[in-house]
């Protein structure tokens, strides 16, 4: 699977009610998810997320196991996120959605071009290439089914 | 040998492995997701439904027609598919499921961060997402990577005003918000055994909170008599030499009461430092701090005296509630001035009823502290229910006083 975009710098320790509110959960408008994606963080990223790659820091995806997190972030057109390390919860969620994920360390410009590849394990910016950690055998097979129920859908 | 996760996964750190779970449970927030996603797999098989539970919990009563309407849709097919069912009122999906339900030694999933809760019972409890879940219902089982554990060795016992919520920030702010990403919290030593079922179930419940998967104690004689008095008979679990990743030592006697400062639950500071800071909200409650010896811990100090900021008080159960009312601690609650609401999650999430305001500061009971979650604008500090009660009464944080 490869991919490029360009890149939207984000902190470390982004928690989900960062990437998606409570008072916006109770829904299953996949829209309102996406409108208001990482509002509470900066209010302008919704409108840059679509083929973007998101560049964050340690522990993506902390805190409540809330899928639409991960949900919101794929629908709004995000093509991977890049982060030294994820929260578990999310780390499934996100596969389980088919929203790509790379564990990786990389400097990141805001909208400078991050390109990679998860089958040959690596990704680049900036002239620099990293190698990814490898997911595990199964979350490789159920993000190229696009996600868990695709994979139940098809591979069973 | 091994960890007790290991022992209870059967499997070597770092391995993955499937695993059938023996308790599943969702609530209304993530059941709606669950059953998306379970009815989208296409079999529409429960695997065995008398080890799933549907617990209503987050937003109780329903706070509009559209969540009226996503509640409803879940209560029906709960109801028609012979699911265990918890309605509004019943109370947090992690209490009611450690009111007799999960037994030491089992494999325990829900959908929610804090399900690490019941690892208080030496279940391995862990919280998992809608799409997993989805999967789980339909199949009984699911992957785990078994984790490495970090020895939490404890020795001593609380002196002065501390009290477990203060070993977990204190544990928290030592680990970091990713400190234990992957890993499981194991609480060992001689300090555990004077500590009761009510503070274990609060020191694993912010295991989440250092990215861990799981925090556990091994069933011993207090979890033993607990579960005795819920008709279950079990037996102890013997620690046995085992390699943790890292050993952290804590001597419950040099504990101090803490608080963790917005917006972070591993910025924690003396309360002493803090002492002063006005408040426009109390709030007692949650799967952190919502049980019946919470309840009677907040009531012991404010009783006879009247709150000086407006204090929500929201019982973790009905069971919880029961207690309150048949010993009076309710009835002097409401004396002192406290509102009491729904059995269930309350204000912690932000979704609904004890939302805050711009610019308002609220000491909470709970577990999480982050940006803008009980509303945008708010600051939330996390404290436990004596430094609670003790700012109730004055309207700003205040130390709390040895009981």
């Amino acid at each position: 699977m490869q991919g490029k975009g360009p890149a939207v710098c984000v902190g470390a320790d982004i928690d989900t009610d960062l990437v998606i509110a409570g008072r916006y959960l109770r829904t299953k408008d996949h829209s309102i998810w996406v409108a208001h994606v990482f509002e509470d963080l900066d209010p302008s990223l919704a409108s840059r997320m679509n083929g973007a790659v998101i560049v964050a820091g340690k522990n993506f995806g902390c805190g409540s196991s809330r899928e639409q997190a991960a949900i919101a972030i794929r629908e709004a057109g995000v093509v991977a996120v890049v982060a030294p390390s994820f929260a578990r919860i999310f780390f499934r969620n996100a596969i389980n959605v088919g929203l790509p994920l790379i564990e990786g360390i990389l400097s990141c410009t805001e909208g400078n071009l991050v390109t990679f590849d998860l089958a040959e394990g690596w990704v680049e910016a900036e002239g620099n290439k990293y190698t990814i950690r490898p997911l595990s055998p199964r979350m490789r097979e159920i993000l190229a089914a696009g996600g868990l129920v695709n994979y139940w859908r098809t591979s069973r | 040998m091994g960890t007790l996760s290991e022992r209870i996964l059967n499997g070597t750190a770092g391995e993955y492995v499937d695993r059938a779970v023996d308790r599943a449970y969702v609530h209304d927030g993530t059941g709606v997701l669950t059953l998306e996603a379970w009815e989208s797999m296409g079999e529409r098989r429960l695997q065995d439904a008398a080890h799933l539970h549907v617990l209503f919990d987050h937003i109780v009563p329903a706070n509009n027609s559209t969540t009226a309407a996503l509640q409803h849709e879940l209560r029906e097919f709960a109801r028609s598919s012979f699911l265990h069912f918890s309605d509004i009122g019943g109370g947090i999906c992690h209490q009611i499921m450690s009111e007799g339900i999960v037994l030491p030694g089992e494999v325990v999933v829900g959908a929610d961060s804090h399900s690490c809760t019941l690892g208080a019972f030496g279940a391995f409890a862990t919280g998992v997402g809608a799409t997993d879940m989805a999967a789980i219902w339909m199949t009984g089982e699911t992957w785990f990577r078994v984790p490495e554990s970090i020895g939490m060795h404890l020795s001593g016992i609380f002196t002065g005003a501390a009290e477990a919520k203060d070993l977990a920030l204190t544990y928290v702010s030592k680990l970091g918000m990713d400190g234990a990403n992957y890993q499981a919290l194991e609480f060992i030593g001689e300090g555990t055994a004077k500590l009761l079922m009510d503070d274990r179930l609060t020191l694993c419940n912010l295991a989440v909170e250092t990215g861990a998967k799981a925090g556990m104690f091994y069933a011993d004689e207090v979890t033993m008599q607990y579960l005795a008095t819920a008709g279950h008979t079990v037996k102890s679990q013997e620690p046995e030499p085992c390699r943790y990743v890292r050993d952290l030592d804590f001597d419950l006697s040099d504990i101090v009461p803490v608080i963790a400062v917005s917006p972070r639950v591993d910025n924690v500071k003396p309360v002493h430092d803090l002492a002063g800071l006005p408040l426009d909200q109390v709030f007692v409650g949650t799967c952190t701090n919502g049980r019946y010896a919470d309840l009677a811990r907040f009531a012991r100090i404010v009783k006879g005296r009247n709150v000086a900021v407006r204090t929500i008080v929201v019982p973790a159960s009905r069971s919880v509630l029961q207690e309150a009312l048949r010993t009076g601690v309710l009835a002097d609650l409401v004396e002192a001035g406290c509102t009491i609401g729904t059995p269930g999650c309350g204000p912690c999430l932000g979704a609904h009823m004890g939302v805050l305001g711009e610019g308002e500061v609220c000491l909470s009971t709970a577990n999480r502290n982050f940006k803008n979650r009980m509303g945008v604008g708010g600051e939330i500090y996390l404290s436990s229910v004596s430094t609670a009660a003790a700012s109730a009464l004055e309207g700003e944080i205040t130390e709390p006083e040895v009981a």
